[in-house]
């Protein structure tokens, strides 16, 4: 009985790795894989190593399945491109949208639900417009949720599109506005770079910051060996394609008040990935990578999320960093009067 | 945590793992599917999850919460009594939301001749009763849940689980078959009160046989007797809302329907007894070419 998701990581580091599982074994690290929305990304990984025919025929599925999330992922950014076709500003292409439109090694695999973007925060209006005008509606319309979301919130309250059910979160910077870092947003939008449809993704340092603020500082680590074998294959793929890379990475992540974050999932993927991470920026090692990585591997073979207790404790965590203090216990109060799940 | 019990099912093509904190819906599962092949040992297709709803639900009024690789974020809890039927549902919904080797249709379909009648329409139409009869008339039962169709041949293949009778049609099936192939009998579940019954020894031991689709019916219970045409476009987009894989297949799914369509020929047909139903099905077959 596999008792955490670390053959899961060895399977996506090392493919060969797989050569010694038994048929059980093989069932264990499909459903790991699938409740870690890893098994796209797996498939490939495994494309050519031998494995049981069963196995391979889920493989088989799951690469197809991300062939068409990846093609809908870009009809839908297309369709908020035509929807924002008279909104002269740059509009970014963010997360798993992002690494399929730039065609990176990210993307290969990857599974998508939301289409993310990010445009300035005093076009925030304008585009919202735009948006309500071509067919997106609010999903939550609920007086304090709208209102938390725009006081407090990188994004707009959610949006959904009303014939094609498909959700779209239009950021204006990276991070909560409540949290301790506060990334340069301007400086994102400035540097990002155009695709040939006349949308935008970030630049590399950007990318990746992102991705790492998305991991550390924006929520409970749910979802983050996912998170982290995306920024496994981004720092892999830009340190190859450009010798500055590492040295781009440290400035860029003081600029956007990331340092500490970064040198974590730096210390976290080479840990876990293998990733062949700059030294000086990844910093000297902490107990907590050790509470992270306990944190990250909580799932069972049978694909149910184990450690309650630490997952409890990343929860809590998420919340803290957050909001201030009497800013939760006012949020937390409210939400519970309502009756509704604090999630947000 | 602690462990689960588990045991491994193969139900035509697909593979399942169904793990469980309770031993006794694994007993029962075991029992009615004794006469079906072992899964190979190259692993399975999909795990399907029965755990109490909470921690305290294992022994305190034991509530089944349905889940797996494939979930629903509002799927409601079972009765342990009737974890059977839970079992069941799980394996349902793994095939429902991730299996892409065929598009799905939501349909009964048995076989005579070489050739398939496939069955499908709204839950109460009568197109799992109607299964169940016919195969123990001298069809060959395929599955009165999901109607497998090849996305390369255009053939329909097999996926006999167990039949899932309701409410009247227990009654009247227990005329028909004996006890020992019946399950344990669940009244008042959200589908009304359930048995399952065990398919013929043929519907199992020929699962993996695959039969070319002759006849498409829309059945409806409750109404005059008669047989109706049906346009094409009606009959594709019923087919698109009975289909629960259509949109995940992308164009492979367009194609493999736009055949089946193009191919099939397709009655509705209304009718108020088995008997009337069964005579309306042997005369349009016997008009096939």
């Amino acid at each position: 009985m596999i008792r955490d998701a670390r053959p899961l990581v060895d399977a996506l580091r090392e493919p060969a790795s797989v050569g010694t599982l038994n048929s059980g074994e093989w069932t264990e690290l499909i459903s790991i894989a699938r409740a870690e929305s890893l098994i796209g990304s797996l498939a490939h990984r495994l494309a050519d190593v031998p494995v049981p025919d069963r196995v391979r025929a889920v493989l088989q599925d799951a690469m197809e399945a991300h062939d068409l999330a990846r093609q809908q992922a870009l009809w839908e950014a297309d369709c908020a491109r035509r929807a924002l076709a008279a909104y002269p500003g740059r509009i970014v292409l963010m997360k798993g949208t992002a690494y399929v439109a730039a065609n990176l090694a990210a993307g290969l695999g990857r599974s998508i639900g939301d289409l993310d973007i990010m445009v300035a925060r005093d076009d925030l209006p304008v585009v919202e417009a735009a948006l309500l005008d071509a067919g997106w509606e609010w999903v939550k319309p609920d007086p304090y949720d709208d209102r938390y979301y725009r006081d407090h919130m990188h994004e707009l309250p959610p949006l959904i599109h009303r014939e094609r059910d498909r959700m779209i979160d239009v950021h204006h910077t990276t991070l909560p506005l409540t949290d301790r870092p506060t990334p340069d947003a301007r400086a994102m939008l400035d540097d990002a770079i155009p695709l040939d449809n006349g949308l935008h993704v970030m630049a590399p340092t950007d990318m990746v910051l992102h991705s790492i603020a998305h991991l550390f500082a924006d929520g409970d680590l749910a979802g983050g060996l996912r998170n982290l074998w995306d920024i496994n294959l981004l720092l892999r793929q830009f340190a190859e394609a450009d010798a500055q890379f590492w040295k781009d990475l440290d400035v860029r992540a003081r600029t956007h008040g990331l340092v500490r974050e970064t040198h974590r999932a730096l210390r976290l993927a080479a840990r876990l990935y293998d990733t062949p991470v700059s030294r000086s920026s990844a910093g000297q090692s902490e107990f907590a990578d050790h509470l992270h990585v306990r944190r990250l591997l909580a799932r069972d073979g049978y694909g149910r999320e184990t450690r309650k207790l630490t997952r409890f404790a990343f929860y809590v965590r998420s919340h803290w960093l957050r909001m201030p203090p009497l800013m939760l216990a006012r949020h937390l109060w409210t939400k519970w009067r309502k009756g509704g799940t604090a999630t947000k | 945590m602690t462990a689960m019990h588990q045991i491994h099912l193969k139900i035509g093509p697909a593979a399942f793992r169904i793990a469980s904190a309770w031993r006794q819906p694994l007993d029962q599962l075991a029992a009615l599917y004794r006469d079906y092949p072992a899964p190979v040992d190259d692993g399975v297709d999909f795990t399907v999850r029965l755990e109490p709803e909470k921690p305290w639900r294992r022994h305190l009024r034991p509530s089944v919460h349905i889940g797996g690789d494939f979930w629903l974020p509002d799927a409601a809890p079972l009765p342990l009594a009737q974890g059977l039927l839970a079992a069941e549902m799980g394996m349902n919904l793994q095939m429902a939301l991730g299996w892409r080797r065929h598009l799905l249709l939501h349909a009964s379909s048995v076989e005579k001749d070489g050739k398939a009648l496939v069955m499908t329409g709204l839950s109460g139409s009568g197109k799992s009763t109607l299964s169940a009869m016919l195969a123990e008339r001298g069809w060959r039962f395929m599955g009165d849940e999901f109607a497998l169709l090849s996305l390369e041949t255009g053939e329909i293949f097999p996926f006999p689980r167990l039949i899932s009778l309701k409410n009247q049609a227990i009654a009247a099936m227990q005329n028909l078959a004996p006890e020992s192939r019946f399950g344990p009998e669940m009244k008042a579940t959200p589908k009304g009160d359930i048995r399952h019954l065990v398919p013929p020894t043929e519907a199992v031991a020929r699962m993996d046989e695959p039969a070319r689709p002759a006849l498409l019916l829309f059945p409806r219970f409750g109404h005059e007797p008669v047989l109706r045409d049906m346009g094409q476009a009606e009959i594709f987009v019923r087919l698109t809302q009975a289909s629960t894989n259509y949109v995940a297949l992308g164009e492979a799914g367009f194609r493999a329907l736009t055949r089946f369509v193009d191919e099939v020929p397709t009655r509705a047909m209304d009718y108020q007894s088995v008997e009337q139903a069964e005579e309306m099905i042997e005369g349009l077959w016997s008009q096939l070419p």
